[in-house]
């Protein structure tokens, strides 16, 4: 054999050993994203139930709460980021550091001083590498988070807030993550989770005007028993929906990684092909030549 | 009699959903029963159990702390982890 076509024949053999790996990774992600998915609407009714709760108690209570009051004049903010653990989930990680990066920068313009959160192994390491600080760390779940980490993370985020600002307490908190809108499209997105703005989308339905409630033990004692909660929540959906994005970018990547593979070989197949046809080719006219020789001599 | 509509809900699901005659549980300051027709209620829950009453026998679920609200003859408990220890038929 040819030393030509033995190159090709191997680059042949490894493109289709990778091949096998993107495929099953792609495979892998599709089951997944099923169930992160599934998991997201599961979270619904009780998102549904906190939100409807909090307007009412929005509606009856006048007094101010704390994680409701907007400060006059931030002076320190809370960036949380949520990125993956694992690459190979195409521009997953880098668009959502991307977007937290243009975060930093533009409160960093409006004089306030930035303190980041981060969650997954990709985004912690891009701050390791840059010598960057960071106030606190998670990672190990990002494509199956449980509800105690968010709880976890909000805990954190919460008590951080009380702080006085000398002790290192900030005035608001941010969440960047990527939002999941459909299998092809996830996009970073980012909400500011304190102080809070209740509510996003889900309007009430029109038939049912809130009741007079009545709020035991108090109206305020209920809304500072909420909020906590109604935090860790939004933080909760969040993680669950930057996992089925994660899963979703993952399965693409690894989809077009396939289709690569695929056209990979068929060259490397065509380009074998030529060589062998060049060796048969070449063969053929030396026995010609040689057998002229011979009939001349 | 009418019935009142009863969710359970948790953080990451909904744990039961069914009719009931009567719903006990505790809040910050006391056990709590609620029969149809109770007027619109929204009470911090603390740990312990809920028992739901059903025609088909009582359902009991270990809730941590979570909220309720009652409203006309809807009745929806929240809690972060729910856990349903046993239906008695």
């Amino acid at each position: 054999m040819g030393a030509q076509m033995r190159v090709y024949r191997q680059r042949i053999r490894s493109v289709q050993a990778t091949k096998k790996i993107t495929r099953a990774m792609e495979l892998i992600a599709a089951s997944r994203v099923v169930k992160a998915r599934s998991r997201v609407v599961e979270s619904g009714p009780y998102t549904h139930a906190l939100t409807k709760a909090l307007s009412a108690l929005a509606t009856y209570s006048n007094e101010s709460h704390m994680l409701t009051t907007e400060v006059e004049q931030v002076r320190r903010a809370a960036v949380l980021i949520i990125s993956s653990d694992r690459g190979l989930a195409g521009g997953y990680s880098s668009s959502v550091i991307k977007e937290s990066e243009q975060l930093v920068q533009r409160l960093r313009d409006e004089g306030k001083e930035v303190v980041v959160y981060l969650v997954g192994r990709k985004v912690i390491s891009y701050y390791q590498f840059r010598h960057r600080e960071f106030a606190a760390e998670w990672s190990g779940f990002s494509d199956a988070p449980q509800f105690a980490h968010a709880q976890e993370i909000g805990e954190r985020l919460v008590a951080d807030f009380r702080m006085e600002y000398d002790e290192g307490g900030h005035d608001e908190v941010h969440i960047v993550y990527t939002r999941f809108k459909s299998m092809v499209t996830q996009e970073p997105r980012v909400i500011r989770l304190v102080p809070l703005e209740v509510v996003e989308g889900e309007a009430p339905d029109k038939n049912d005007v809130l009741p007079l409630y009545a709020f035991e033990p108090s109206v305020d004692e209920v809304l500072s028993a909420l909020l906590p909660k109604y935090i860790t929540h939004r933080i909760y959906t969040c993680l669950l929906g930057a996992a089925a994005s994660e899963l979703a970018a993952r399965q693409r990547a690894m989809k077009s990684a396939t289709d690569n593979a695929d056209a990979l070989i068929k060259t490397y197949t065509r380009l074998a092909n030529q060589a062998r046809q060049a060796e048969i080719t070449q063969e053929i006219s030396e026995i010609v030549g040689g057998a002229d020789a011979l009939a001349s001599a | 009699m009418s019935a009142l509509k009863v969710e359970l809900v948790a953080a990451d699901r909904r744990v039961w959903v069914g009719e009931s005659s009567m719903v006990r549980c505790r809040t910050a300051s006391g056990e709590l029963g609620i029969m149809p027709g109770h007027t619109p209620l929204l009470g911090v829950l603390v740990a312990g159990d809920v028992v739901i009453h059903t025609a088909a026998g009582n359902e009991v679920a270990t809730v941590d702390d979570g909220f309720l609200s009652v409203e006309h003859d809807r009745v929806t408990i929240v809690a972060e982890h729910v856990n349903v220890t046993s239906s008695i038929n």
